[in-house]
């Protein structure tokens, strides 16, 4: 099939960018999205002109690399998945496509469709350590975590750090990315310990990082490729309002730890 | 990080102020319905509230302190969230925000200045001197605030201003109502569904309440 695709292209950091034009030709519909655009570059390379840069790593979509909204969805149309698990066969001969990164000011675009995501990496890093013991291998259900406990915790630790909610959400908040960590840990015993303190300076560093509040639009949940839910934040304010009744967690609010 | 500098704290801030001045939507709409019970029901109600003045005065104050923080914060966190979010994508679709989430700065601001008209019109009475109820006693000596009401409602410019505001109000509880119970986290699997729907129908029951009033004056059902 053939496409005509946009895409945004922007030489570095500070220059300015702009939606260029390009086609996609004799495209299979077995390929995925980035192999689609693979084809695209080859072209480009051919034609001695500067392939459009974009982010991959396992093309399985685990990683949470390949940050592009297509046609002003985050990771394209279809729901819960990667831009590497999207296939051509979910689009039709003739389709028009805009592609273009992520867009939040804690997300500075690098090179046309890569942007830089570190400010998720210092989120996590702020929320610190968890107490466990070091040494020999525990018993097994040494701790008994009840089962459902055990579920909740898995779906949110599904989070894959890529930022579709973040790309998704009007006011650029990372609300609900913050929220599975904070959720995943408070989930489990073993993450209780430092909860307190822990949603206090994770919240803080996203506010730090330029990141939006969460306006409760829910568009993050939509997007997100492993559909983590927006009750995780409902989590997260309880867990912050719990934190306020600690003085563990008031203090360490002024002097959050560095990882 | 205090707490009125953090992001949830912030949104707690707006949420309770938020749910409190609509309680007080309701609470002002059930007083209001006393309209259909005709001349004698609204003004002996407006008579009673006069008569309990320190009582409405110190509920005033907090409703100003209310208001005041909803305001400042809503501002506040909208121009976090601008700035937040600098560049618009040339293509944008809407998962699942909806267009009263996304107006509410623009909602609130319409009740906000319809508040001040509103005060003006009904509680100051500066607009419509002429009909005002302090300058008109009813038959018992009362101010006459059925007729300040019902002669105000007849005419088309003064009943369109009351039901545009109370579609602003209408939009701005929509989303506003679910977002109390979300920031609050009271929302799991099992009664978020059941908020969302909530939410929407206790707007549409207030709006639809607060739109009887100057749609059956200015319909002629109710007469002065």
């Amino acid at each position: 099939m053939n496409l005509t695709l946009y895409v945004w292209r922007q030489k570095g950091p500070d220059e300015p960018g702009r939606l260029e034009q390009y086609e996609a030709k004799d495209i299979s519909p077995e390929m995925s999205f980035l192999e689609m655009l693979d084809v695209v570059n080859e072209d480009l390379i051919k034609g001695g002109k500067e392939p459009i840069a974009f982010d991959h790593d396992c093309r399985e979509g685990i990683c949470g690399m390949c940050s592009q909204v297509i046609n002003g969805i985050p990771h394209g149309p279809q729901e819960k998945t990667t831009v590497c698990q999207l296939h051509m066969r979910h689009f039709k001969e003739g389709d028009i496509l805009y592609i273009e990164p992520w867009r939040a000011r804690a997300f500075p675009v690098i090179k046309d469709l890569i942007v830089d995501r570190s400010a998720l990496e210092r989120i996590i890093r702020s929320g610190g350590y968890i107490s466990v013991h070091t040494g020999g291998v525990p018993d097994a259900n040494a701790i008994l975590i009840p089962k459902a406990d055990a579920e909740t915790a898995m779906d949110a630790s599904e989070c894959i750090g890529c930022g579709a909610c973040i790309a998704a959400c009007p006011n650029g908040s990372a609300m609900l990315f913050t929220a599975a960590k904070v959720a995943h840990l408070a989930m489990l015993p073993q993450g209780r310990v430092e909860a307190a303190q822990r949603v206090c300076v994770m919240t803080e560093a996203m506010l730090k990082e330029g990141f939006g509040n969460c306006g409760n639009h829910y568009e993050c949940q939509a997007a997100c490729p492993k559909g983590i839910k927006v009750q995780f934040i409902a989590k997260l304010n309880r867990e912050f309002m719990k934190a306020q009744t600690k003085d563990t967690g008031r203090r360490l609010v002024s002097e959050p730890f560095s990882g | 990080m205090p707490f009125l500098k953090s992001m949830v704290g912030r949104k707690i801030v707006m949420a309770v102020s938020g749910l409190m001045m609509a309680l007080f939507v309701v609470a002002h709409l059930l007083g209001n319905t006393s309209i259909f019970a005709g001349p004698n029901g609204i003004n002996a109600y407006a008579a009673k509230l006069h008569e309990l003045a320190p009582v409405v005065w110190a509920y005033r104050l907090v409703m100003i302190i209310l208001f005041a923080l909803h305001v400042y914060y809503g501002i506040q966190l909208t121009l976090e969230n601008q700035k937040a979010k600098p560049q618009v994508y040339a293509v944008k679709s809407s998962l699942s925000a909806t267009f009263a989430g996304k107006s509410m700065i623009w909602t609130g601001s319409i009740i906000g200045f319809f508040l001040i008209y509103h005060l003006l019109q009904f509680t100051i009475q500066v607009t419509n001197p002429e009909i005002s109820a302090g300058r008109n006693l009813d038959a018992v000596g009362r101010p006459d605030v059925f007729h300040m009401v019902v002669l105000s409602f007849q005419k088309s410019f003064i009943a369109f201003i009351y039901v545009g505001a109370m579609i602003a109000l209408a939009l701005h509880l929509t989303h506003g109502i679910q977002s109390f119970f979300q920031t609050l986290g009271l929302n799991n699997d099992r009664t978020f569904p059941v908020i969302t729907k909530s939410g929407t129908l206790a707007a549409v029951i207030i709006f639809l309440g607060y739109i009887a009033i100057p749609l059956i004056i200015f319909i002629g059902i109710l007469k002065g």
